[in-house]
């Protein structure tokens, strides 16, 4: 083989492998921002926080032990969540059972927030301070958790929801 | 020399980072972790920057999380277990090594051999390029003729 063609050869191969992994990071494989939960198959932590609106019980997760539930990360700040919220109340409406967490905002704002878009949440926690975020590993908003009857984390989904998130990776654990 | 000088001046602004929280600590130990905990926890959301040299609002709920354990008197590697639980061990910037990291720690020192191994076979084929191709019979041949040729005249 001429010697000139082996840097070419190595540099169209460099090329190829490029553009393949630009593909599919842009297809949201290999999303460098993507960080992968160390949470599946794990007990859930535990949380223990004030409830969004005055005079409610504490928003805890023992409450919620004996069948699945959703936990969903959100805040008015997050746009995300102002376009998943109808989809919330889809679920809602189908009587799945979501908790909400409300993130780093304002309880005025988030109660304004609900009362005109209407609350699909059984109850929300209120976590100014990302304490619970924190033990629960998130990073950002909106994501969703989906917790067994034994406690277990089964699903964790960054970004918003709609049916065909749903119907892959949730659906099953409510179709019983 | 005032260049020299500015060069090695180069050499001395290591990471210039902001102290952007005050957190007192009862135990010059315990800042000390906590400064060591800071530097070496990754920011998840501005990527490449750790989670003392950052701004973003979870890198200072990390930071005063990591400021509440360590006050408590958890130790460095608790606090860096509880993160990697978490967030995995891309939060830290020195991860443990097991095989899922092997690579990250072991590459660097392959891709050395390698090239060392590569260049020796360069500058071997080289030296045997120079030693059998330089000079042919023939050639010595016609530069002894020639010298003779001139001894002569």
């Amino acid at each position: 083989m001429n010697k000139a063609a082996i840097p070419l050869a190595i540099f169209i191969g460099l090329v190829v492998l490029f553009a393949f992994m630009l593909g599919q990071m842009n297809d949201g494989e290999y999303n460098p921002r993507d960080i992968p939960t160390e949470f599946i198959g794990k007990p859930a932590p535990s949380f223990d926080l004030p409830s969004l609106f005055d005079g409610q019980a504490n928003v805890t997760s023992a409450a919620q032990a004996g069948k699945p539930w959703l936990l969903n990360v959100w805040g008015t700040w997050c746009a995300e969540c102002w376009k998943e919220h109808d989809y919330l109340l889809t679920l809602h409406r189908r009587n799945i059972p979501i908790i909400g967490l409300n993130w780093r905002d304002e309880a005025a704002e988030a109660k304004k927030f609900l009362a005109q878009k209407g609350n699909p949440f059984k109850a929300v926690g209120f976590d100014p301070n990302s304490n619970a975020v924190i033990d629960w590993g998130v990073y950002g908003a909106p994501e969703t958790f989906l917790i067994d009857a034994n406690g277990m984390i089964r699903v964790k989904h960054k970004g918003a929801l709609n049916e065909q998130v749903w119907q892959e990776k949730f659906a099953s654990f409510f179709a019983g | 020399m005032k260049l020299v000088v500015l060069l090695f001046s180069l050499l001395l602004s290591i990471s210039a980072q902001a102290a952007i929280d005050a957190y007192k600590f009862d135990d010059p130990k315990k800042e000390k972790i906590y400064h060591e905990l800071t530097d070496e926890l990754r920011c998840l959301v501005c990527q490449n920057q750790n989670i003392a040299g950052s701004n973003a609002e979870l890198a200072v709920d990390m930071r005063r999380k990591t400021y509440e354990m360590v006050s408590a008197g958890q130790s460095k590697q608790q606090v860096a277990d509880y993160m990697a639980d978490r967030y995995g061990d891309f939060v830290l910037y020195k991860p443990p090594f097991k095989a899922s990291t092997a690579v990250l720690w072991i590459g660097p020192f392959i891709i050395l051999a390698v090239s060392i191994w590569l260049m020796l076979r360069v500058i071997r084929n080289r030296r045997e390029e120079h030693e059998t191709a330089s000079v042919s019979g023939e050639q010595l041949a016609e530069a002894a003729r020639l010298l003779n040729k001139e001894d002569k005249s």
